[in-house]
């Protein structure tokens, strides 16, 4: 045991002592939450001062637009399009607001520019003539504005499962989607490190310091050292991606999008009073569903202990069955390029589990998600997605978890079993090509 | 007998050929055993037996005494001939490493280590990475690592090859060294020059069976036959006239003008002064000493000897 432990801990200090390691896993998110925050963060804010020169064919409907921090609005008074265009060029006028004759029939205005502004910008003009056009309909068909935010719907259909205890529970298919992401992260860091896993054997092989190892410790335990090494690299990896980026998107949202949520933000912006402010709030809100501190967002709502635990179960019990395969693919060549005709089966099934995750997500009951989340080649996949919707009462029966996680233990002992039989044959083989059926030999061989 | 390996009517067999045949050998404590043969003998197969890589399918070994279980590993160090070591790990850490895997404890394998680093003159690569180092280099931080743990027997297949003239010097005086300090060494190799020079009992290991075995001495001695090298002054012509029916002359090298080296193969019933007494008349006898054959044409005459048994 404290042989393997030895290999263990230097297959894991070897692979996180990498500069690579090192730059993926920090650099990774870091590199993905700076450029899209930089790339939302200027769509967002934007230091060029507009000058709009309003078109106004309804004056004096909207001659009370008032400006913002980067917008500021003139009149035309009497101008025609034509005139303002010219205007344009020979100007420091940014935009020019046309406001057509049918406005509140067409909903429809247009906004000529010599430089595209931001899409922030075009949203705050958006909203303001929004307002005003909302205005004119009210007044027109004498309505309060109270009352027309009473009439507005945002319409929701719950989709509501019966169970046997009478309770309701919600098929949610956002929850899905999560399952979906962790499934998908089992694959990528599946196929990652079963690589790794058989590159670390092809090099013991190739430059034969396998011989000297196993004049010290057993094959088997060689290769369960080094599967088990890499495993932890990857669980290492995983999880300060995950603490890494929760970390910097909260710090984002509390940073830069603060005023996006911000009903006083808004208020300032959108010169609105304060409730419709938080009218305008909620529609944000729902537009973009997806604000980290709304309870009823999917983040919160996910039961993120349970999804992490099965997580960490569903990854290693694949990982332990499919890098066996891997470390025996690799045991049985003697260089990368040979591993093409033993890669398809092992990859395949993988694959498959992936793909069809998709329609899990759909029918998370149905016959192909039972299956795929039975099989040990596919369930670490495949059980993900579903236990996303929940487990027991109104989720996946409980009996199904506990088989499917049974046999996946089973599974990865088998497989194990018949890897170290080739990896212990083949480490020692060199200069050959193997075939299919001197592999079954090598398994068969007592 | 008290020996440290005894391997006992070993065989191992493989798919489409046997690769040992019910091979004995004795490997007495304290020598430097030379396992020598051709490729494809077995030698491979016999030693990753020993170093139970593998298992026999017949017979038993015995390690002083004991039937060869795991636990001796550690009493066992091994060189491969194709050396290996891990490319990018530094060669300090990766030395302990493999002392660790062998048993030692961290701080054993510190003081083991320092004091062959000073021994080899090479404390200063210890943050070096493997493939930094020259090949010469590798082989000497490879040596080091069989040898570190002390063992009482140990395996070095073709340990010469790859060592320029001086650090092979270097190597064999280890080797030698470890002898004395009670090692017993196991050779494995085809340089028959090195055979003769330290080893002490020798196997030769043709087609998977043993052919010939024996203290190197009397494996010479057994093969030399009724031969004797002649040096003298006078005319080689003279010389060869001068024999008789009973004594075949081999071959006759010149050293310098009439001064010259005769090889002579005397039939069973003559002696060296039988041989004196017919050419003294005739050329100035300089020496005579007994011509005994070289590893290298025993080797070679022992598998040609096999060989056409097999054809016959």
């Amino acid at each position: 045991m404290s042989k393997t432990w030895l290999i263990i801990q230097r297959e894991y200090l070897v692979r996180v002592k990498k500069k690579s390691f090192l730059l993926i896993t920090f650099l990774g998110p870091l590199l993905l939450a700076a450029g899209l925050s930089l790339v939302i963060y200027l769509s967002v804010k934007e230091n060029i001062q507009h000058k709009v020169l309003i078109i106004d064919e309804k004056a004096p409907a909207f001659n009370n637009l008032q400006d913002t921090k980067n917008i500021e609005f003139n009149y035309g008074t009497g101008m025609n399009i034509g005139q303002a265009r010219d205007l344009l060029f020979n100007s420091d006028y940014t935009c020019v607001l046309y406001i057509p004759r049918n406005i509140e029939n067409s909903n429809v205005s247009k906004l000529y520019y010599k430089k595209q502004p931001s899409s922030s910008v075009i949203r705050v003009i958006e909203d303001k003539v929004e307002n005003v056009v909302e205005e004119l309909k009210l007044k027109q068909y004498n309505i309060s504005r109270e009352a027309f935010y009473d009439v507005k719907t945002n319409f929701v259909l719950n989709s509501i499962k019966f169970t046997k205890n009478g309770e309701e529970e919600k098929l949610d298919k956002a929850a899905s989607y999560v399952g979906f992401f962790f499934g998908a992260m089992i694959y990528i860091f599946i196929f990652l490190y079963g690589i790794q896993v058989m590159r670390g054997v092809i090099e013991e092989k190739s430059n034969r310091i396998v011989e000297i190892i196993i004049t010290s410790v057993k094959p088997f335990q060689l290769m369960m050292g080094k599967i088990i090494g890499v495993a932890l690299v990857s669980l290492t990896q995983f999880l300060l991606w995950i603490i890494l980026t929760a970390g910097i998107l909260t710090a984002v949202q509390s940073t830069i999008f603060k005023d996006y949520y911000d009903p006083a933000a808004i208020t300032a912006q959108t010169q609105v009073t304060p409730d419709i402010a938080v009218e305008i709030q909620k529609e944000n809100v729902n537009q973009n569903k997806f604000d980290l501190l709304d309870p009823n967002n999917i983040i919160n709502r996910t039961n993120w202990p349970l999804m992490i635990g099965l997580f960490i179960f569903y990854f290693l019990g694949g990982f332990l069955l499919y890098s066996a395969l891997f470390a025996a693919v690799g045991s049985a060549v003697d260089n990368e390029t040979d591993t093409q005709q033993f890669m398809l089966p092992v990859t395949l099934p993988l694959t498959l589990a992936y793909v069809l995750s998709t329609s899990i997500v759909d029918n998370p009951e149905g016959p192909i998600a039972f299956w795929l989340s039975i099989i040990p080649f596919t369930s670490p996949i495949a059980m993900l997605v579903r236990v996303a919707i929940g487990i027991g009462d109104g989720g996946i029966p409980v009996w199904e978890l506990v088989l499917s996680m049974a046999l996946l233990i089973v599974g990865f002992l088998v497989t194990v079993w018949i890897a170290a039989k080739i990896y212990k044959t083949g480490i020692l083989m060199h200069g050959k090509k193997v075939s299919y059926a001197e592999l079954w030999k090598w398994i068969a061989h007592k | 007998m008290n020996s440290i390996l005894d391997i006992k009517g070993v065989s191992k067999f493989y798919t489409n050929h046997t690769a040992l045949d019910q091979v004995d050998l004795s490997i007495s404590p304290n020598k430097i055993f030379g396992l020598l043969g051709p490729n494809g003998a077995g030698k491979t197969s016999l030693i990753r037996i020993i170093n139970q890589i593998t298992g026999p399918d017949e017979g038993a070994i015995f390690f002083n005494g004991e039937p060869l279980q795991i636990h001796h590993q550690k009493n066992i160090g091994y060189l491969p001939e194709e050396r290996g070591l891990y490319k990018k790990m530094k060669v300090g850490e990766q030395a302990l490493y493999l002392a660790q895997l062998k048993g030692m404890s961290k701080s054993e394998a510190m003081a083991s280590l320092k004091e062959w680093f000073e021994k080899f003159e090479i404390s200063g690569w210890w943050n070096k990475r493997i493939d930094e180092l020259s090949k010469g280099m590798q082989q000497k931080v490879q040596f080091i690592i069989t040898v570190m743990h002390r063992p009482q027997l140990l395996i070095l297949d073709e340990p010469f090859s790859g060592f320029d003239p001086i650090n092979a010097k270097l190597i064999r005086d280890e080797i030698l060294k470890l002898r004395e300090e009670g090692t017993t060494v196991i050779l494995s190799t085809h340089n028959m020059a090195s055979v003769e020079e330290i080893c002490d009992d020798i196997a030769l290991i043709y087609q998977s069976k043993k052919i010939l075995e024996g203290s190197v001495h009397d494996v010479k001695e057994a093969r030399s036959g009724n031969e004797f090298s002649v040096t003298y002054q006078g005319d080689h012509m003279a010389f060869a006239k001068a024999l008789w029916i009973d004594a075949e002359l081999k071959e006759t090298k010149t050293i310098i003008n009439n001064k010259h080296c005769s090889t002579i193969k005397l039939a069973d019933n003559k002696t060296p002064n039988d041989l004196l007494n017919a050419i003294i008349p005739h050329v100035n006898v300089l020496g005579l000493e007994k011509a005994t054959p070289s590893m290298n044409d025993i080797f070679i005459d022992r598998v040609n000897e096999i060989n056409q048994g097999n054809h016959e």
